[in-house]
C-alpha cells in the first residue's frame, strides 16, 4: 500500500489532505468532525486582532453551476474569523491536544505593524499548534484595511512581514499567496527572501459571480448592493496549477515547499498539484459542497492510483511533471497528431462536426455516402483537440500521433523525425541561426 | 358498488369513484421545474439533431430544450408552436418512443433518451396556462378558405392560414371541435378537457370561425364551398370502420372500438359507462390497445386482445403494449375470429382460429378455441366514411390521393391528416400536413 504519510516543513500528518483556512475550519466543532472523518491537517480559519471583525448578515456566497447544478465555482464575501481571539486560541489548543497526530496550522492576518505580529505570534505559540500561515491573500474586505491581498500584492511588504514573523516565532511560517497579481513568482521570491519555510497558494480570485437582473446588482446582493468577492472551487484549478508550476520551475524558488490550493475536488486533482511541485494540498470548496466524507475518496483514490502505478510514497510523485512544463517556444513543432473517431462509441450527436465546421478547420464530416457519419478528414485536421473536448463520450475521439516518416495529408509532406521548435523555425525573425 | 366488479354482462359502475379517479389520472404527470431543469441539462444540443429529423413537424428540439434550461420558457414554447401549434397535445399523445426519443443520441448512448415529450409539455403548459399568444395575424388578405374537419389537421391548417391573413371557416360534423383529440385519444393522455382548451388556444389568434354540427355531404358540398371560398382543405379523418366480416351475430354483437372510446371521452362520469366483465378486443393497433386498457380501467375483470399475427407485427409500439400489459390486459397472438354467436345467457361465444404463416402468407390452421365474453370490440382499422361527401375527388387505396403539395385531384382542394394516403396515422403527422397544406394554399392564393 502506498505510503501517504507526509512531512511538510517538519509538520507531520497522516495524509497530504489539509482543510484550507475557511469556514470548515472556523470552530472546534467543525475541525473535530473533520479530524474524525480522517483529514490529515487543518489550517484554522484566519485569526485577527480583537475587536473581531463582523460579517454581513445577508448572503455571503454566489456560485456558477454546470449541468445538473453541479457547483463549479464559488464566490464569497466572507471575512476572517468573526469570533473573539481568545475563544479561537482556546479551541485550537484543545483540538491539538485531542489530535496530536494531525497537522494544525493557525492562519493569521493582523495590521502591517511589527508589534501586532509579535503579539499574536506569542499567543499562538501557547496553543502548541504546528505552525502559522500568513494570510496575504484575502481579496475583499480585509485588503481595504491594508491587510490580506493588499500586502500580498506588494512583494516588499510580503518580505518585511515574513521577516518579522520568522524573527518572532520558532514555528514554521507558511506564506499564503494571492493570485490577484500578474506574476506569482515575485511574491513567492519575496516570501523566500523574508525567510518563509513554505508558500501556500492560491487564495481566492477577485470576482463578480453574477448580476441580479431585476435589481441590477451584483450577487450576492445585500440590500440592493453587491461587492467583488473571492472565487474558488473547480473553476479555479487551472489557474492555481499554473501558479504552482511557475513557482516550482523558478530557479529562485525551486526548493521552496508549496502547499497547493485551489479547486482540489478529487484525488486526481490532488495528484496533479503534487506532480506539479506541491508537497501537499489544501481544500475548501469541495468540503463545503459535499461535506467531510470526501476525504475517504481522496485518500483511497490516491493510494489506489499510486499502488497501480507503482509509486511507493509521495516523494516519488512530487514534482515529477515539473521538468515537462516548458515554454511554448520549446514545443516540438514537428510533432503531428490527428483526431481519430471510434465509430463504435460514437453516438452521432454531431458536436465534433459543428465545432470543427463552424469554428475551426472543416475537418470532420457529417455525412458519408448519404449516411449520418462523423469522420476525420486528415487533409484538413490540424490536430487541435477541440473535437475531443466537445465530444460527450469520453475516449470516443482520441488524438493519435502520426509517427515520423508518415505522410501528413494536410501538408503533403512526411512527418520529420527530428525535434524542431520555434526558436529554430524559418518564420521566426529572431531564430537562432546555427553556427 | 365494488361488488359489481364480478357481475357478468355489460354494466355500469363496476368500480367506486376513487378507483375511477385513480385509473384515469394523467398518465405522465407534468415535470416540475426542478425535474425539467435536470431533464433539460441532459440534452447535448446535437448538430442537425436526429430528434428533429424524427419529428414529423420538425420542431427545433435542441433549441427549445436549451431555452428551458436558460429559463426562457416563453421562447421555448414559441419555438415549439412555430412548427406545431398543437405542440401541447402532441407532447401528451405522441408515441415519442418511436419518434424523437427513439432518435435521441442519449438513447444510443445510455438507453435513456432525453425526456423530450415531457419537456415539450413543460414549455407548452407554461404558455397555454397563461394564454400567451406568440403569433399575430398578418394583414387581412381578403381571401378565405374553408376547412372541413376540426381535428389536428384542420386546426393546424386553419391556424397557419389565419397567421397569413386569410379568413378561415371550419366545418365539423361533430358537436365539438378537436377531432380524435376530443373523441378518440385515451382519456388518461388528455385530462382536464385539454382538447377543448387547445382548440380555444389555437383559435385565439383570430380570423377562424368554427361551425359545429356541419357535415360535408349533408347540405355542404365541395362545389358549394368553392363558390364561397378561394380554397378548401379536407381534414376529415377516417369516419368509417372496417367490419369484422365473420359468421354469426358479430355485426350486431360487437361494438366498434372508436365509438366506444368516443362515448367514454364524452361521458360525464366514468361510472355511467357500461363495460363487460369479460372483454375481448380484436386488433393490434393503437386503438385496440386503448380500448382494451380503458375497458380494464373501467372495471372489466378480464380483458384480452386477440391479434392475428405475432407481437413484432403489431402496429402498437412496444411501449404501448407494455403500458396495457401493466394494467392487466392479456395480449394473445396468432389467432383470428371465425364466428361470433350469442349464447342463451346473453354472453358471446367468440370462436377463434389459430393462425400461422404458411408460404409467406397468413393462414388459418384449422384449430379453434372458443372464448366466452360479455363484450367484444373490433379495432381492425378505419376507412374514409363511405358517403360520397368528397364528390369526384380521387381516392387511392381508400384514402384521398394527394401530391407533394397535399393538393387533391381538384387543384383548389387540399387534404391532410388520416384521410390522405400519406404518412402515419398520428396526431403529429396530421398537424404537419395541415400546416404544410396551409403553406401551399397560401402560396397558391398569393401567387
Ligand atoms: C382510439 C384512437 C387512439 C389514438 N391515439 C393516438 C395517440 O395516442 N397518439 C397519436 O399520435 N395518434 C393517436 N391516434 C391517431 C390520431 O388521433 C389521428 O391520427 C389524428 O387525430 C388524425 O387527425 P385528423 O385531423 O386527420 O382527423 P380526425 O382527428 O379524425 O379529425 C377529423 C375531423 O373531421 C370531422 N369530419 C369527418 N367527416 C366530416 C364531414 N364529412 N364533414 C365535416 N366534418 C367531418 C370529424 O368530426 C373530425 O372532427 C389515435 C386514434 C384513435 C382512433
Ligand atoms: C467562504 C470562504 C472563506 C474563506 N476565508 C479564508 C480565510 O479566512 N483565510 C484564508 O486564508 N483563506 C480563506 N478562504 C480561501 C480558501 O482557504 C482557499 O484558499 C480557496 O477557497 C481556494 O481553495 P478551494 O478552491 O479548495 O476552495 C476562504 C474561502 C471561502 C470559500
Ligand atoms: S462528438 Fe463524439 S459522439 Fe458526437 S458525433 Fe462526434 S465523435 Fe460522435
Amino acid at each position: 500500500m502506498a505510503d501517504l504519510r507526509h512531512d511538510f516543513v517538519g509538520i507531520k500528518s497522516p495524509n497530504p489532505f489539509w482543510l484550507a483556512s475557511a469556514p470548515p475550519t472556523d470552530k472546534e466543532y467543525n475541525v473535530v468532525r473533520a479530524f474524525k472523518a480522517g483529514w490529515g491537517g487543518v489550517v484554522w480559519k484566519t485569526l485577527g486582532l480583537d475587536p473581531h471583525i463582523v460579517n454581513v448578515g445577508g448572503p455571503r456566497y454566489g456560485a456558477i453551476w454546470g449541468a445538473d447544478r453541479r457547483l463549479l465555482g464559488l464566490n464569497n464575501i466572507e471575512l476572517i474569523t468573526d469570533r473573539p481571539l481568545d475563544v479561537n486560541l482556546q479551541e485550537i489548543k484543545s483540538v491539538k491536544k485531542a489530535f496530536p497526530d494531525r497537522a494544525l496550522i493557525t492562519s493569521l492576518m493582523v495590521p502591517c505593524e511589527e508589534p501586532c505580529w509579535e503579539g499574536i505570534l506569542r499567543q499562538v505559540e501557547d496553543t502548541e499548534c504546528d505552525g502559522v500561515e500568513l494570510n496575504f491573500g484575502c481579496p475583499h474586505g480585509m485588503s481595504e484595511r491594508g491587510m490580506g491581498a493588499a500586502v500580498g500584492q506588494v512583494p516588499e511588504y510580503i518580505e518585511m512581514v515574513t521577516r518579522w514573523a520568522k524573527a518572532k516565532t520558532r514555528m514554521p511560517v507558511i506564506v499564503k499567496l494571492t493570485p490577484n497579481i500578474t506574476d506569482v513568482r515575485y511574491p513567492a521570491r519575496a516570501a523566500k527572501a523574508g525567510g518563509a519555510d513554505a508558500v501556500s497558494l492560491i487564495n481566492t480570485i477577485s470576482s463578480i459571480v453574477s448580476v441580479d437582473l431585476d435589481q441590477f446588482a451584483p450577487q450576492p446582493t445585500i440590500d440592493g448592493k453587491g461587492t467583488h468577492g473571492g472565487y474558488c472551487g473547480p473553476a479555479v484549478k487551472p489557474i492555481a496549477l499554473n501558479m504552482v508550476a511557475a513557482i516550482a520551475r523558478d530557479p529562485e524558488t525551486a526548493d521552496l515547499p508549496i502547499s497547493g490550493i485551489g479547486g482540489v475536488t478529487t484525488w486526481r486533482d490532488a495528484a496533479e498539484f503534487i506532480t506539479l511541485g506541491a508537497a501537499n494540498v489544501q481544500i475548501c470548496t469541495a468540503a463545503m459542497t459535499y461535506g467531510f466524507k470526501i476525504i475517504e475518496e481522496l485518500v483511497e483514490g490516491l493510494e489506489q492510483w499510486m499502488d497501480s502505478a507503482g509509486h511507493a510514497n509521495l516523494a516519488s510523485i512530487q514534482g515529477r511533471a515539473v521538468p515537462n512544463v516548458t515554454e511554448w517556444q520549446y514545443l516540438n513543432l514537428n510533432y503531428t497528431a490527428k483526431a481519430r473517431i471510434d465509430q463504435d462509441s460514437c453516438i452521432k450527436c454531431g458536436r465534433c462536426h459543428i465545432a470543427c465546421e463552424d469554428t475551426s478547420h472543416q475537418a470532420i464530416t457529417n455525412m458519408v455516402d448519404g449516411e449520418r457519419r462523423f469522420e476525420v478528414i486528415d487533409e484538413e485536421c490540424v490536430g487541435c483537440n477541440l473535437c475531443v473536448n466537445v465530444c460527450p463520450v469520453e475516449n470516443c475521439i482520441t488524438m493519435e500521433q502520426l509517427p515520423a516518416g508518415n505522410l501528413d495529408k494536410r501538408t503533403g509532406k512526411d512527418v520529420p523525425s527530428e525535434y524542431s521548435n520555434w526558436t529554430q523555425h524559418p518564420n521566426n525573425p529572431m531564430r537562432e541561426v546555427a553556427e | 358498488m365494488v361488488d359489481r366488479y364480478l357481475e357478468d354482462g355489460i354494466i355500469e359502475g363496476r368500480l367506486d369513484d376513487e378507483a375511477y379517479e385513480q385509473n384515469f389520472a394523467d398518465a405522465h404527470p407534468p415535470l416540475d421545474q426542478h425535474e425539467a431543469a435536470v431533464a433539460a441539462d441532459r440534452c447535448y444540443f446535437c448538430y442537425d439533431a436526429p430528434c428533429v429529423t424524427a419529428c414529423p413537424t420538425a420542431i427545433d428540439i435542441p433549441k427549445f430544450i436549451r431555452q428551458i434550461s436558460t429559463g426562457n420558457l416563453d421562447g421555448s414554447a414559441r419555438t415549439i408552436f412555430e412548427q406545431n401549434i398543437l405542440g401541447g397535445m402532441c407532447a401528451r399523445v405522441c408515441p415519442t418512443e418511436t419518434l424523437c426519443e427513439q432518435a435521441c443520441v442519449r438513447e444510443t448512448a445510455e438507453g435513456k433518451p432525453v425526456q423530450i415529450g415531457l419537456l415539450q409539455r413543460h414549455a407548452t403548459d407554461h404558455a397555454m396556462q397563461r394564454g400567451a399568444q406568440y403569433f399575430a395575424r398578418a394583414a387581412e388578405t381578403g381571401k378565405s378558405v374553408a376547412v372541413v374537419g376540426a381535428g389536428p389537421a384542420g386546426l393546424a391548417c386553419a391556424h397557419r392560414l389565419a397567421m397569413k391573413g386569410h379568413k378561415v371557416v371550419v366545418h365539423d360534423s361533430n358537436p365539438k371541435a378537436g377531432g380524435l383529440n376530443e373523441y378518440g385519444i385515451a382519456t388518461y393522455k388528455s385530462v382536464d378537457q385539454f382538447a377543448q382548451h387547445e382548440v380555444d388556444y389555437v383559435t385565439a389568434i383570430g380570423g377562424i370561425s368554427i361551425v359545429n354540427d356541419s357535415r360535408l355531404g349533408a347540405g355542404l358540398t365541395i362545389d358549394g364551398l368553392l363558390a364561397d371560398h378561394d380554397a378548401v382543405f379536407l381534414g376529415i379523418g377516417l369516419g368509417g370502420v372496417n367490419a369484422l366480416g365473420v359468421d354469426g351475430d358479430a355485426d350486431d354483437a360487437g361494438t366498434n372500438a372508436v365509438d366506444f372510446i368516443a362515448g367514454l371521452r364524452q361521458a360525464d362520469s366514468f361510472a355511467t359507462v357500461p363495460v363487460g366483465r369479460r372483454v375481448m378486443v380484436i386488433g393490434g393497433g393503437m386503438t385496440a390497445i386503448d380500448v382494451a386498457t380503458q375497458a380494464r380501467l373501467l372495471g372489466a375483470q378480464e380483458v384480452t386482445i386477440a391479434y392475428r399475427r405475432g407481437q413484432e407485427n403489431m402496429n402498437a409500439s412496444s411501449a404501448e403494449q407494455d403500458q396495457s400489459s401493466s394494467k392487466g390486459v392479456a395480449i394473445r397472438h396468432w389467432m383470428q375470429p371465425s364466428a361470433v354467436t350469442k349464447t342463451a345467457s346473453g354472453s358471446l361465444a367468440v370462436k377463434m382460429e389459430f393462425t400461422a404463416m404458411s408460404g409467406g402468407k397468413l393462414a388459418g390452421t384449422g384449430k379453434f378455441q372458443t372464448f366466452e365474453v360479455d363484450q367484444l370490440f373490433t379495432a381492425i382499422g378505419q376507412t374514409l366514411a363511405s358517403g360520397d361527401e368528397i364528390g369526384s375527388i380521387v381516392v387511392e387505396k381508400g384514402r384521398i390521393q394527394v401530391n407533394d403539395e397535399l393538393q387533391t385531384s381538384n387543384p383548389s382542394v387540399w387534404a391532410g391528416g388520416d384521410c390522405v394516403a400519406a404518412g402515419e396515422d398520428l396526431t403529429v403527422t396530421a398537424v404537419a400536413q395541415g400546416r404544410d397544406a396551409a403553406e401551399s394554399i397560401h402560396a397558391a392564393l398569393t401567387a
